[in-house]
């Protein structure tokens, strides 16, 4: 049915406010109704090939279609709304929201002592949280820095990576064969296990740099998967299937820890290196460099002609981000004490990407807050692990329709003239 | 007088297409050149040759050796240097600048950090001394908001300063285009039709903007433009490609009565 028409007609017949109602309760319960008709072999007809009858659960169809019809009139609902704000945004362009607050907030005179209060929280948090808890909110600092590594590649350097876990085994083995075989301690092998893994960065960045958008992702995705495999088939070196036992956790200028100390210990070490690598970014962000990337991010033709060397742009890009992949690794293979082929899965790869495509390509902190949130939040709701993935697809789908930019929009710094040049 | 641009019989083709075929052309110090010809002449691509975009199918393209405005250009028997072939960002560095006819900003920064960027390949400052924040550094990111500024209040932008360059006005872009070529410090500067799509009004503003660009900024300028009203008020030289060749060469009078053309252009009014 032509929507445009019946709107129309019932706008003409009723007027506007009740036509439009009208309208859209029509529009609901059509797309209710076709729901029904869409899940009725699945949802109503129950087959019992035993007794060779047929169940008609006739409730079902009420549940999808009442449901259905309520998500569809809300789902109007929304896109209307934000239609409208976007449309009253054009015209005073001056309106209030958290997200907009929150990027204020890393302008603000607030900046320091909200960072200051958030430090200070994340230090005290192994006091009077359980060691679990520690315990997941280590590996959750070790997905923001993740999150932060690929930011620097897909949201500053507008390289597509779909392979990202690739760096990521590279730290956690380098790490893991150093420490078992040679004996390495963790603070020798974590910017060893950097190193190497900014070495693979550059090995693979060189051949597959001339590639752009999709031929980058999938090749890629590719290497991540061949790495893996090889991991998973090279027994006497790798470790095969059964990956690498008895990792060393870190020592601290010789004290000993008992388990508890342990734990504590590494989420010491791994809050370290988060503050360490936001630092880093924060630096690099808005230096000739970072400006470098984002530029390429934007138009790579334009760049080129700016005299920006776009081959070494885009390695440094693709280098920098696979350091902290490879730090990352390294702190993962250390907190564990296990690793295996799969921890390391395309699905890691994918994950992280979306907590960068979720938090805001290219927002230090939009990418912080989304990569502790859906990491620790599926991870705290135990029985809804089964559907993280969905709920990671959902919110993709969600945020590209209401918030294209992430959860947090990128601020663009505001230069002013230095006073002691403006004299002259 | 000397040359800051000799191209001698430059060629690209495209499969069978020669887009552009045996171009000679040259820019003297400090001149203003048009290059004009019929939608798909090959103009644009005559540029992208210059600045290294496309790799020339042959023909050399020459700058003088020490072209950089800084330093003096001597007269007679100075060396030259063949940039041919050369990657862009290279040529770049040389000292040649362009803009482009479809505006390629970038979008999502601002105005100020557009600039910032063209004087990118001026500095140095690497990684580890952006994130150690070494003396140098900072004093280079300082004097780099200053003089980017700078370029902004020459080019009459300033109050844009902090606008993303997707805001701007479509008039404004095409400004920035030009700030953020000037910002790579060029000694030739190569506009493509820098006034398309704009009204009369700032299309003189824009007459304006470039013979002050080359009298302050010593710069030598070639344009590509459609407009003929400003080419005629502006250049000094213009050449006439169609179909990949050139087909006449003179000053505005000479070319306003040239037989082929007008043919070229087939009635097209070319008198200003
Ligand atoms: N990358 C390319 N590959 C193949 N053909 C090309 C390419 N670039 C340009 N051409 C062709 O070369 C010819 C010249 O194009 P060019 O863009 O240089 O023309 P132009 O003189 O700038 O025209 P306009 O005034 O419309 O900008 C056209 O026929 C065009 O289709
Ligand atoms: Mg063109």
């Amino acid at each position: 049915m032509n929507s445009k028409k019946l709107n129309k007609f019932l706008t003409d017949k009723f007027g506007d406010k009740i036509g439009n109602l009208f309208n859209e309760i029509i529009l609901s319960f059509i797309t209710s109704l076709w729901f029904m008709i869409l899940m009725f072999p699945i949802m109503i007809i129950k087959v019992n090939t035993i007794d060779q009858t047929i169940i008609w659960r006739w409730h079902n169809l009420i549940y999808i279609g009442a449901g259905s019809f309520v998500l569809s009139y809300l789902w109007r609902k929304a896109l209307k709304l934000k239609e409208m704000k976007s449309r009253t945004e054009e015209n005073s362009k001056k309106s209030f929201s958290l997200s907009e607050s929150l990027s204020n907030l890393s302008e603000s005179k607030f900046h320091y002592p909200a960072m200051g209060v958030t430090l200070l929280l994340f230090i005290l948090i192994p006091v009077f949280s359980s060691l679990y808890q520690t315990t997941v909110l280590s590996s959750a600092l070790i997905y923001v820095m993740l999150g932060l590594g690929l930011n620097i590649v897909v949201g500053l350097g507008g390289l597509l990576n779909l392979g990202y876990v690739a760096f990521y085994i590279v730290g956690a083995y380098s790490y893991a064969m150093l420490n078992t075989h040679f004996g390495l301690s963790f603070w020798v092998a974590l910017p060893i296990g950097a190193l190497l893994s900014t070495v693979f960065g550059i090995l693979l960045a060189l051949p597959i740099l001339r590639l752009r958008g999709d031929y980058l992702a999938i090749v890629t995705l590719a290497f991540a998967e061949i790495i893996r495999l090889i991991l998973q088939n090279e027994g006497d070196i790798f470790g095969g299937p059964s990956g690498i036992n008895n990792i060393e956790p870190p020592s601290f200028f010789g004290f000993e820890f008992g388990l508890d100390g342990k734990t504590v210990l590494m989420y010491y070490i791994i809050l370290f290196m988060t503050i360490f690598t936001i630092f880093v970014i924060f630096r690099l962000e808005n230096s000739r460099i970072g400006r470098a990337w984002q530029a390429l991010r934007e138009d790579e033709i334009a760049t080129k002609s700016m005299g920006i060397n776009v081959t070494m742009t885009k390695l440094t890009s693709f280098a920098l981000g696979a350091t902290w992949a490879g730090f990352a690794g390294v702190l993962f293979s250390a907190k564990t004490a296990f690793i295996n082929p799969d921890s390391f899965t395309i699905w890691e790869s994918v994950i992280i990407l979306c907590f960068v495509v979720l938090g805001g390509m290219g927002s230090i902190f939009g990418v912080a807050i989304a990569a502790l949130i859906l990491y620790i939040l599926p991870e705290s709701l135990r029985a809804f692990a089964q559907y993280r993935m969905l709920v990671y697809g959902i919110s993709l789908v969600l945020m590209m329709i209401f918030r294209q930019g992430g959860i947090i929009d990128v601020k663009r710094k505001h230069y002013k003239l230095p006073d002691n040049i403006k004299a002259d | 007088m000397t040359h800051v641009l000799e191209v001698n019989n430059l060629s690209k083709h495209f499969g069978g297409l020669k887009a552009v075929d045996e171009v000679s052309l040259k820019v003297e110090k400090n001149q203003i050149v048009a290059l004009i010809g019929p939608n798909g002449a090959g103009k644009t691509t005559f540029f992208n040759c210059i600045t290294g975009m496309y790799k020339p199918t042959s023909g050399e393209i020459y700058i003088p050796s020490s072209a950089h405005r800084d330093s003096h250009i001597t007269g007679e028997g100075h060396r030259t240097k063949a940039i041919h072939g050369l990657n862009p960002h290279v040529i770049t560095e040389c000292g040649i600048a362009r803009t482009f006819q479809n505006i390629r900003l970038f979008q999502n920064m601002t105005v100020l950090e557009n600039i910032m960027i063209g004087r990118h390949c001026r500095l140095s400052t690497g990684i580890i001394g952006a994130i150690f924040r070494t003396r140098k550094s900072r004093l280079e990111e300082s004097e780099l908001i200053h003089d980017s500024h700078e370029i902004l209040t020459k080019i009459g932008l300033e109050n844009y300063a902090n606008e993303f360059a997707k805001n701007l006005p479509y008039g404004a872009q095409r400004k920035l285009e030009i700030a953020r070529a000037l910002a790579t410090d060029p000694f030739l500067l190569l506009l493509d039709e820098p006034a398309a799509g704009m009204n009369p009004q700032e299309t003189k503003e824009l007459d304006g903007l470039i013979v002050k660009l080359r009298d302050t900024e010593d710069l030598s300028i070639l344009l590509i433009e459609h407009d003929m009203n400003l080419v005629m008020s502006l250049a000094e030289n213009i050449y006439v490609m169609d179909y990949g060749k050139l087909i006449a060469q003179g000053t505005p009078t000479q070319i306003k009565s040239d037989k082929k053309v007008i043919e070229a252009y087939l009635g097209e009014e070319i008198d200003a």
